[in-house]
């Protein structure tokens, strides 16, 4: 049941659709399966498979609504739904900013599904597990790592003639690789639609790698330092700080893209030129759903262009009150840049450090997003384009804001997705002057 | 809880598709005053249990869940969104083979559970083909039918919405009256009823209530473009709705006029405050960095408690099962056979999963331990950790300290924190004498930002209200604080502890861990305490 088709979905929203006496009804049918993975101390911990299928009825009197859920499709349930949806409507005061469900839209399919993804059985995690385990047990490395993989479905309709279905894959592998003695660390994450694309035991390597060249790691004084982020210790940041592109909360003064004097940012220079970042659901190898969360279509467009703001998010109501057009929310993020690889960083850098990971990162001050976390699994010192030795791990102060003022160059945009940022991202390893390290860590 | 289906909650997809799916259901209010019916749920414990064992398992518990949530979200004049939520299921763990196996089922029959319980049996017998040594669980006793409650007054589930929604439209237009540009106001009610089943006798049906009352009051200085926020002081806690009676015998009045609560808060007056606190923010001098002896409020203590002492002495973390996603410890088992020294001789750290109004504080674990107080660290020396029945063999411990939770039924249960709290000074001491003695100090109320390394060692702690203190005299409110530690370091810096007149708790109510994730929530409790020479670090940036 957890799959379902377009026709059979439709048939469901239909029957919903034709049952509600409210104004307004949009339902939207969602069902998944998830399997997983998980290991430590090389060996396998839990596994398991959980599916599910979720239909949510939303219906309007007036500026009354009301939200509804059930995960039962025959006719008396569908009715059940319908009338607890409208019996919380008739309760719920009014939203003054109620906003009527969206006109019918044309939705541009994005691919979004991968066979190989959807087809992974049992077996295929266990080697996943076994390939990750067996090269670090040969080392004596420890591993401890999760794989968590699915399909999905979403389908939906209102009362105004709109439907979308489409399909989705997920993928995503993390594994960190410590040294018997507890004084190594190293990590490999891959996010993929396509897990025929992944090999467990050649990645693994990455991991094992940073691990043994990260045990003898000695202290630098914590200061302003030149650093290398790889995408992953990037993504961290540059998700955390896209979550404020919000032009309510600039408008309304409390947001790092407010104005002074009142009104936002919108088409000044934030960033250094070089910075360019885009929306788009059908980008290759970055694919998201061409709709967001209210059904508003996705579309490919920038956000910031050549280091200035030339997007920022309005809800559909903040655009109505501000005469504004409301766009999809975006799903994915392409954060642009060069060609060279973090090798190639590493190797045209005199002086610097290389970030594996960020870990922790939190909000200190939202006026200037002021951001802290650490480094994690792999942070070393470069001196004249090689890496001399492994350094202690260090936490950070440092604003996205001020760090993407301070590019000395970007490499080449790769995926990441998952745990390291909330968004599916491309992006390229960063090389920044003027990094602010606070303090040392001794955690490894 | 992951922060996006926070925010998803909190209303950036109001009028949207988006439901919290994951909470369950949504269902109309009155269904969230029923229980389900405890001669049922033995029925189907009986038909799991038997089909477990006749699948060959040696052992099987059984837990039956409905688990009832409601949100109520506003900003000032406007309720954002009104939830209810309810997910009914049962979850089936076994050992067979030496290796657990666990099965959930929404399928709520004899032969749905009897079912489920065959599935986790063969997932067992699978499982423990590659296991390396056989599960060791620790003896717990048979209770037999007992039952326990949280000692609630009034169910927060009974309020109607409307007082709910009048109550937090009240607190939003009185912040803004005093002063606020903006305020966000939420009320989250939780009620667990929880039936546990196993072979080892024991049939446990409990009934846990929550409830958490968090805001955010802003204020704006258009001019200058600056802002700055207040969280309310309030705490979650495992009451009724009458932690909402603004109850005057548990207020606490700090030296310079500032209101914290204990077991019962009134939302108003906190509102009014943090509207003239977050203004004053505006106009406050910046920090100066450097060394100061830290004088923490409960409020924010509560939150130290937790990333450097709760998260490093749970047992799985300090053995390696949480390396890839929560992290490990520096309190390795060989610390606690050295009686490392954690802290000072003040500190005094210890569990407790029995502590009245605490969120953890339940009759049996799941896992179907009786719940109890043991120490972590006594006079400032390493002395234990937190453990559940198949982790208690490792440290020569014949029973489990019952730290075993699954936030939901479909969750397979594991190891999380229980209450871990400071515990209040044996001498006389006052906030007002304790204040007295500091030279050069900051004087810390709420908490704020937070960030610790994954092995626990250094972290970074902001707050809610700063105020300096010079020669003993509470000075001025300051700005852009937050101080950065490595954890031994911090906790034998600790000079001083206030006595059991000043003993509150502070709590979380997101607590995350294991993968796939789970959430948690737990108390800790303190009494204002002092804290020599910490760095403090000024967080002002310019971007120009």
């Amino acid at each position: 049941m957890s799959i379902l088709t377009e026709a059979q979905a439709k048939a469901i929203l239909d029957k919903v659709l034709a049952l509600s006496k409210a104004d307004e009804c949009t339902a939207s049918l969602s069902g998944s399966i998830d399997g997983n993975i998980r290991f430590a101390l090389n060996n396998v911990s839990t596994s398991g498979i959980v599916s599910n299928t979720d239909l949510a009825v939303q219906v309007a009197f007036g500026k009354r609504t009301g939200v509804a859920t059930i995960n039962e499709f025959d006719d008396a349930a569908l009715e059940r739904v319908v009338r607890r949806a409208e019996d919380l409507a008739r309760l719920a005061p009014e939203n003054p900013e109620f906003m009527p469900a969206v006109e019918k839209q044309t939705y541009k399919p994005s691919p979004t599904f991968s066979e190989s993804t959807a087809a992974i059985t049992p077996e295929f995690r266990a080697q996943v597990a076994a390939d990750s385990i067996g090269p670090c047990k040969a080392e004596k490395l420890i591993a401890a790592g999760f794989l968590e993989d699915g399909q999905s479905f979403v389908a939906f309709a209102n009362s105004k003639g709109n439907f979308g279905y489409q399909k989705a894959t997920a993928f995503n592998y993390t594994c960190t690789v410590r040294t018997e003695d507890g004084r190594g660390s190293g990590w490999v994450g891959r996010n993929l639609k396509d897990a025929s694309a992944f090999k467990a035991d050649s990645d693994i390597r990455t991991a094992m790698r940073k691990a043994s060249e990260s045990a003898e790691a000695k202290a630098l004084e914590p200061g302003k330092y030149t650093v290398i982020l790889e995408p992953a210790a990037a993504a961290g940041l540059i998700s955390f700080m896209m979550n404020f592109f919000d032009a309510r909360q600039a408008d309304e003064g409390r947001s790092f893209l407010s104005k002074k004097g009142g009104g936002n940012k919108l088409g000044e220079q934030v960033y250094d030129p070089r910075v360019n970042i885009s929306a788009d659901p059908w980008h290759p190898g970055a694919e998201v759903m061409p709709w967001d969360n209210e059904g508003l279509p996705r579309e490919k467009m920038p956000i910031v262009e050549n280091g200035k703001v030339v997007n920022l998010e309005y809800s559909r109501f903040w655009a109505q009150k501000q005469g504004k057009r409301a766009t999809g929310s975006p799903g994915n993020l392409l954060f642009a840049g060069g060609t060279k690889s973090t090798a190639e960083l590493v190797a045209g850098t005199q002086k610097g450090i290389l970030v594996t990971r960020t870990w922790y990162i939190r909000m200190v001050d939202p006026q200037t997003v002021l951001l802290t976390g650490l480094t994690r699994d792999g942070t070393f010192y470069i001196e004249n384009g090689q890496i001399k030795h492994p350094v202690k791990n260090f936490r950070f102060n440092e604003s996205p804001v001020i760090m993407l003022n301070n590019i000395e160059e970007l490499g080449k945009p790769v995926r990441v997705a998952g745990d390291e940022s909330s968004f599916v991202m491309m992006i390229p390893p960063m090389k920044l002057r003027d990094f602010t390290f606070t303090s040392l860590s001794d955690a490894v | 809880m992951q922060r996006r289906d926070f925010l998803a909650l909190t209303g950036l997809t109001v009028g949207g598709l988006m439901v919290p799916s994951y909470f369950g259901k949504a269902i109309a209010a009155e269904q969230l005053q029923s229980t389900l019916d405890v001669a049922f749920k033995k029925r189907l414990a009986d038909a799991a249990l038997a089909a477990a064992k006749q699948a060959g398992a040696t052992y099987c518990d059984v837990r039956i869940g409905r688990y009832l949530r409601q949100f109520v979200i506003t900003r000032e004049d406007k309720v954002q969104n009104v939830v209810n939520t309810e997910s009914t299921g049962a979850g089936i763990r076994v050992i067979a083979n030496g290796a657990w196996g666990f099965a959930a089922t929404n399928t709520l029959t004899a032969e749905g559970v009897a079912a489920a319980a065959r599935q986790a049996a063969a997932i067992a017998t699978a499982n423990s083909k590659t296991q390396t040594a056989p599960v060791q669980l620790a003896k717990a006793p048979g209770f037999g039918e007992v039952s326990w409650k949280t000692p609630i007054k009034k169910n927060a589930m009974e309020v109607p919405i409307k007082d709910k929604v009048d109550l937090l439209l009240g607190v939003n237009a009185a912040a803004i009256n005093a002063g606020a540009d903006f305020v966000n106001s939420m009320m989250f009610v939780v009620n667990e009823q929880k039936y546990f089943a196993s072979t080892d006798g024991s049939f446990i049906d409990q009934d846990v209530h929550r409830l958490w009352v968090p805001m955010t009051v802003t204020a704006i200085d258009k001019a200058s473009g600056k802002f700055r926020t207040r969280d309310g002081l309030s705490s979650p806690v495992g009451m009724g709705y009458e932690y909402l009676d603004g109850d005057a015998s548990q207020k606490y009045t700090t030296p310079n006029g500032v209101i914290n609560y204990g077991l019962s808060y009134d939302m108003k007056e906190d509102a009014i405050a943090s509207a003239r606190q977050a203004r004053a923010k505006l106009a406050a001098p910046s920090v100066k960095p450097g060394k100061y002896d830290l004088v923490l409020d409960p409020s924010h203590t509560w939150l130290t408690i937790h990333e450097s002492v709760g998260h490093p002495l749970e047992l799985d973390r300090v053995l390696g099962y949480e390396a890839n996603y929560a992290g490990t410890s520096f309190a390795t088992l060989d610390k606690r056979e050295a009686r490392f020294q954690y802290g000072s001789e003040q500190v005094n750290l210890f569990a407790d999963k029995t502590q009245p109004g605490s969120l953890g504080a339940v009759g049996y674990d799941d896992e179907g331990v009786k719940t109890k107080r043991w120490d972590l660290v006594s006079a400032g020396k390493l002395v234990d950790y937190q453990t559940i029945r198949d982790q208690a063999h490792i440290l020569g411990k014949t029973e489990s300290d019952g730290c075993c939770y699954a936030d939901s039924w479909s969750s397979v249960q594991f190891q999380r924190m229980a209450n871990v709290s400071l515990a209040a000074g044996k001498t006389k001491l006052s906030v007002a004498d304790m204040v007295k003695d500091v030279e050069n100090g900051i004087y810390i109320i709420g908490d704020g930002s937070f960030s610790i390394d994954q092995q626990r060692y250094n972290a970074q702690f902001g707050g809610q209200l700063f105020y300096e203190i010079k020669n003993g005299k509470i000075t001025q409110q300051i700005e852009d604080v937050a101080y950065q530690i490595r954890t031994p370091e911090f906790w034998n810096a600790c000079t001083a502890v206030c006595d059991e007149s000043d003993y509150r708790l502070g709590g979380s109510f997101f607590d995350g861990k294991g993968q796939p994730g789970q959430v948690s929530a737990v108390s800790h409790g303190s009494s204002t305490a002092r804290f020599n020479g910490i760095n403090v670090i000024n967080t002002a940036r310019s971007l120009g």
